[in-house]
């Protein structure tokens, strides 16, 4: 090996900022390569990625639409990362959110009821946490890994849509497609301009945002939450239960997921259908990262990864690039977050001699 | 062959994919390494195994690269975790992600298309058995392969010098490291392990279990066998029972819609995942076999110092 | 940091060399470098009058060198002979055959198929010892090897190491204890501050003398003048407790009466893995039994058996663990966080939104009163001295005025300073009338701060003891009794500490 790590005495702050700019170059620059390998133009897929969404009014709009759900969904699972809760099954719980919402206009369909929307998120948030309780239950009754539980919830969820959808719920004036009736307009956020879909829900997430960082910043229960995380052993020794932790931790990311996918059912949709997450579910994990499990970070990079998802649809249609090579690059970003992130408490040294305090493989 | 037949066949051909793939996670966990990323490559895997048969008609072929770019996939994983001390749950799910992308943009050009199924073996004499012989001895060459690997593998660990080297490693790398174990050369030798049957087992599954290439084929297959190694207690015994036992599981809708069950198939769908999550929750109640056998740096980083 | 500055040592065949030094003189630092797990920056090391260059312990194993670890590098899930196997060539059979005939020359006997989580601590130093004579051992290097001895068995262990060295080969002894070195060893190189700071033979010079070296002023001394009380109260009874553990590498602990009254100190003696952290942790109220009965925990004459370590702390309990880095305090967070930890109740909540600026003045007080030295109350847990962050940790409990205080291994790991620091606030606090409890693997300290004594083996307790009518041997004895696993110890030979 030509370098070692050696820890630092203090993180460095400087890196912690820096990380997330460099994991996006590096991402950047790997994805060049690939695209090349591919035959895409480099060029004008990265214009399409970062410049053509902001080329129009509209295609901003999409972006604080696609904003929204990240924002939500990260804020709320970075709380539970930084509880070392690994819940990864936001994706099922936005799932069971936007089914128990769509509950609502599905069996009131002519209802033009001022309370059908509030009714739709109370429901839809309930759905979501009752779905990630499940996963909270069986991790502090049974000690049942939440990554592997929230994982197969995820996938029971998916089954329990299209059961849905292909079922009882199924629009009977919708050619067979596999979706519901579309919702009237009391069931729908109002736009937030004419012409646009981005909506009025886009208050929750940034609300939402608040009161996380007035949680894990400047209150005590996210402070017990975040020493649950950094040192399990001194959570205990100071009285601050580690079951609480699993259960606030997934409660919020499933009340925050249900809302997501009430805002998605109650938003742009419009109806349920089968691509009602979009995958925000598990883009959030990639947000939350990014933004460093902090409040004010996962901001920047929800609006990031909305920008990339946007310019994903551009490229497309410009450059001919296949919807998962925009899978790869998520991938890629936090795969380079989490490598650069190691360098906020280790620097690299030049391996003079190779030591036994090495990280490299030694001889 | 009656419906008996067929479904105890099917069982162990499907119990192969989870095996095979289990087996590999095992021997990364037992050097102390949690690989999450079991899904992303498998799912590389079976894409890569199916354009390369699908282009090539040799089978052996697209095993071997498949192999390959599981081995790639999971050096990459290696890479972040051992040598850049990244958290190993995190790293799991991203490169999980990258895998099942890069599968997505591999098999991009062959949605859809199928290759010809794959005879089985027909071993003399024993295939003739009535029941026996059709679900024993007339199966794909890689399903002996897998079980015989099962057996290889837990006498390696359990006996054999090289064994005794990684679960030193994965119960505390401190002390092997003190006593001169190559303790990052173990464990990026065991995830690498971990990927190439990771890279076979995806391989298995699209270009002998179903001969077909569809983007997320793998569906969840990589998770239920990073489960199972949990079920099987670390115990290569305990895991093939418990991969038999969740094939038996997966053919369980086919089953049933042959028996013209009134079920929904979306329910049957679930099967597997309810069936994980019963099994993982009756297990991990016994928090005192865990500690017994799950190793005791499993998912720690270790940053090589010497400090504890 | 440089933890070795400039070291210059001699280590000759057939004799028994000291290395002296307190806590954090770099004496780990020194042994580790022989041992080829760390590479000087500079300097060399010459073997048989030949330099060499060990890149790492497998190196050094092969010229010769074994080494004995403070924390043993053994591995729990295997048995002996697979332990030792991982570093020696040839069959199980034959390394187990080995390990059996080792074991009766040098007395060192062990089964090579138990499981090492099996055996007691004694035990699983033999192992250590034996690896290493496996080979063909030419330099042992041990590091504090009698910390983890109860006092009859240091003895049979020096029989070894004699036995050893009047067969040819070199000894590196470490250790801070001045009795045993002038006891045991031909040769002694103090260390202080990372550099010599002597090299004298023991057996001529005082134990004051060689104190002095080796901390380089007077050896501080606690003063205590003990008041009898005769009306004091109870602040913690146990009765008949009994707790199954469920960890299978862990102790259970049976039938243990123990009680601590106002102006007194009460220590728990007793070889480390005996039940000591099962008994802190329910004391503590970390570690609560659903099997407890509701008298099991008294404290301050209520039932406590239900009750979380925060409420206990309302009581008037407070707890030092004895892993300061990730129990008593979290690595990564600032004394300021560290504060909140178990001090939130001393008015530094607002509706549960944090003060900051109480916080601080709370932080600000705890490191003035307690001399804590450190980068101000921003300073992150980690970068603390063990002796520094042991005075923070117990600053903070105190600072939560408690009426029992229960302290866990007061200063391992601490500097003579800070340690005789820590005993006399401890000594204080009960002239003060509090009720103080010490879980301790020295018995020198033990002997030093406490009125009465307990001695805990195999999760059991010993009856009350009066400090000032027992000798260590005495406590010894309390150590080893009904240790079965140890059965086969040969005769032990009565000797004081």
């Amino acid at each position: 090996m030509v370098f070692r790590l050696v820890k630092r005495e203090h993180a460095s702050r400087w890196m912690l900022l820096v990380t997330p700019l460099l994991a996006v170059l590096l991402s950047i620059l790997a994805s060049s390569i690939l695209l090349v390998i591919l035959g895409k133009p480099v060029l004008l897929t990265m214009h399409s990625f970062f410049i053509a969404p902001f080329e129009n009014f509209y295609s901003i709009t999409e972006i604080f639409l696609k904003f929204g759900p990240l924002l939500l969904i990260a804020q709320a699972l970075a709380v539970g990362f930084r509880a070392k809760v690994w819940n990864i099954g936001a994706e099922g719980q936005m799932i069971i959110g936007a089914i128990c919402a769509s509950a609502v206009p599905v069996y009131f369909v002519d209802s033009t009821s001022g309370w059908m929307l509030p009714t739709m998120a109370v429901l839809g948030a309930l759905g979501g946490m009752a779905w990630a309780a499940i996963a909270a239950f069986l991790k502090t009754r049974f000690n049942a890994n939440e990554i592997l539980v929230t994982l197969m919830l995820s996938a029971i969820a998916l089954q329990l849509l299209y059961y849905l959808l292909l079922g009882p719920w199924k629009d009977p004036m919708g050619f067979n497609f596999p979706q519901t009736v579309m919702f009237q307009n009391e069931a729908l956020f109002a736009p937030l301009f004419s012409g646009v879909r981005l909506n009025t829900s886009i208050f929750i997430p940034i609300a939402f945002t608040l009161a996380v960082w007035l949680l894990m910043e400047k209150h005590f229960a996210g402070f017990t939450l975040e020493v649950g995380g950094q040192a399990p052993n001194a959570a205990t020794y100071a009285g601050f239960s580690a079951k609480k932790a699993v259960w606030v931790s997934l409660l919020l990311a499933g009340f925050a997921a249900g809302i997501a996918g009430m805002s998605e059912v109650a938003g742009p949709i419009g109806q349920l259908q089968r691509s009602v997450t979009s995958g925000y579910g598990y883009a959030g994990i990639i947000v939350a990262y990014l933004g460093a499990l902090h409040p004010i970070g996962i901001v920047f990079a929800a609006f990031f990864l909305a920008v990339l998802q946007i310019g994903g649809d551009v490229a497309l249609v410009s450059a001919d690039l296949p919807i998962s090579a925009v899978q790869v690059f998520q991938g890629l970003l936090l795969i380079f977050y989490l490598s650069v992130y190691t360098l906020v408490n280790y620097r690299i040294q030049p391996a003079r001699v190779e030591k036994a305090a090495s990280t490299g493989l030694p001889s | 062959m009656n419906t008996l037949e067929f479904f105890l066949a099917g069982t162990l051909s499907a119990a192969t994919i989870f095996l095979l793939a289990a087996l590999g996670e095992l021997v990364a966990e037992k050097s102390g390494v949690l690989n999450l990323s079991l899904e992303g490559m498998m799912a590389v895997g079976a894409a890569v195994g199916f354009v390369v048969t699908y282009e090539s008609g040799n089978h052996v072929l697209g095993f071997a690269i498949a192999g390959l770019a599981g081995v790639c996939v999971s050096l990459v994983f290696a890479f972040v975790t051992l040598t850049f001390l990244a958290n190993q749950v995190a790293t799991g799910l991203a490169v999980g992600i990258l895998g099942l992308g890069l599968s997505a943009l591999i098999g991009r050009n062959h949605e859809s298309l199928t290759i010809a199924a794959t005879e089985g073996i027909n071993i003399p004499v024993l295939s003739d058995i009535p029941l026996i012989g059709a679900v024993f001895f007339q199966q794909n060459l890689v399903v002996y392969i897998t079980f015989a690997l099962a057996i290889v593998i837990a006498l390696v660990l359990s006996t054999t010098r090289l064994g005794l080297a990684i679960r030193s490693t994965g119960e505390n790398p401190h002390a092997a490291q003190a006593l001169g174990c190559p303790v990052f050369l173990i464990r990026y030798g065991c995830v690498a392990f971990g990927g190439l049957l990771a890279g076979c087992a995806g391989a298995y599954a699209s270009t002998i279990y179903t001969p077909l290439w569809a983007d997320g084929m793998i569906a969840g297959r990589g998770w239920i066998a990073v489960a199972l190694v949990v079920f099987g207690t670390w115990k290569t015994g305990r895991i093939a029972f418990g991969a038999v036992l969740f094939g038996m599981v997966s053919l369980g809708e086919l089953i049933a819609q042959a028996m013209g069950a009134r079920v929904p198939s979306q329910l049957l769908s679930s099967l597997p995942y309810i069936v994980t999550i019963i099994v993982l929750a009756a297990i991990s109640t016994n928090t005192a076999r865990m500690r017994l056998h799950a190793p005791f740096s499993l998912g720690e980083t270790f940053d090589g110092s010497n400090d504890r | 940091m440089v933890a070795n500055d400039s070291i210059n040592l001699d280590v000759h065949t057939g004799s028994i060399h000291a290395v002296l030094g307190e806590n954090g003189a770099g004496k780990s630092t020194l042994m580790k470098l022989v041992y080829g797990m760390v590479e000087a920056d500079s300097g060399s090391m010459s073997w048989n009058g030949n330099v060499v260059n060990l890149k790492n312990s497998a190196a050094a194993r092969k010229l010769g060198i074994g080494m004995v670890f403070q924390h043993f590098s053994l591995f729990e899930t295997l048995s002996v002979v697979e332990n030792i196997s991982l570093t020696m060539p040839g069959s199980r059979a034959e390394l187990a055959k080995k390990i059996k005939a080792i074991g009766e020359r040098y007395q060192l006997v062990v089964n090579p198929d138990a499981s090492v989580h099996a055996l007691s601590v004694g035990e699983r130093q033999r192992v250590e010892i034996i690896r290493c004579l496996m080979q063909d051992l030419k330099l042992l290097i041990l590091d504090e090897p009698t910390s983890v001895l109860p006092p009859q068995h240091i003895q049979s262990l020096f029989d070894a190491l004699r036995k050893l060295r009047d067969s040819g080969v070199a000894i590196l002894f470490i250790s801070h204890k001045l009795d045993e070195i002038r006891d045991l060893c031909d040769t002694a190189t103090v260390l202080r501050d990372g550099r010599v700071a002597g090299t004298v033979n023991p057996q001529e010079a005082t134990s004051q003398e060689l104190a002095t070296l080796m901390i380089g002023r007077e050896v501080p001394h606690i003063q205590s003048t003990r008041e009898s009380v005769n009306d004091a109260s109870t602040v913690l009874r146990l009765n008949q407790l009994s707790a199954k553990n469920p960890d299978p590498f862990g102790t259970s602990l049976t039938g243990i009466d123990l009680h601590v009254k106002q102006h007194e100190i009460v220590g728990i003696a007793g070889v480390s893995g005996n039940g000591q952290q099962e008994l802190s942790r329910i004391i503590s109220g970390e570690w609560r039994p659903k099997s407890l009965t509701t008298q099991a925990i008294e404290m301050f004459g209520q039932p406590v058996a239900e009750l979380g370590p925060t409420e206990r702390r309302s009581l008037g309990f407070s707890f030092v663990p004895e892993e300061r880095l990730g129990r008593g305090a979290v690595p990564p967070m600032s004394l300021n966080q560290n504060a909140l930890l178990t001090a939130f109740s001393q008015g530094i909540l607002n509706r549960g939104f944090i003060r900051k600026k109480t916080l601080r003045s709370f932080t600000d007080q705890c490191i003035a009163d307690f001399d804590v030295r450190c980068g101000g109350n921003n300073a992150i847990a980690s970068s603390l001295s063990g002796g520094n962050l042991q005075k923070y940790i117990i600053g903070r409990e105190l600072m939560l005025k408690p009426r029992l205080l229960f302290v866990a291994q007061p200063t391992w790991g601490v500097d003579i300073g800070a340690a005789t620091a820590i005993r006399q606030r401890l000594l204080d606090l009960r002239d003060q009338g509090i009720g103080v409890l010490i879980v301790s693997e020295e018995i020198e300290e033990l002997f030093e701060v406490t009125d009465r004594l307990y001695v805990i083996n195999g999760g059991k307790l010993s009856p009350s003891l009066v400090t000032a009518e027992v000798t260590p041997n005495d406590i010894g004895e309390y150590m080893i009794a009904t240790h079965s696993s140890d059965a086969a110890q040969p005769e032990v030979h009565a000797h004081g500490v």
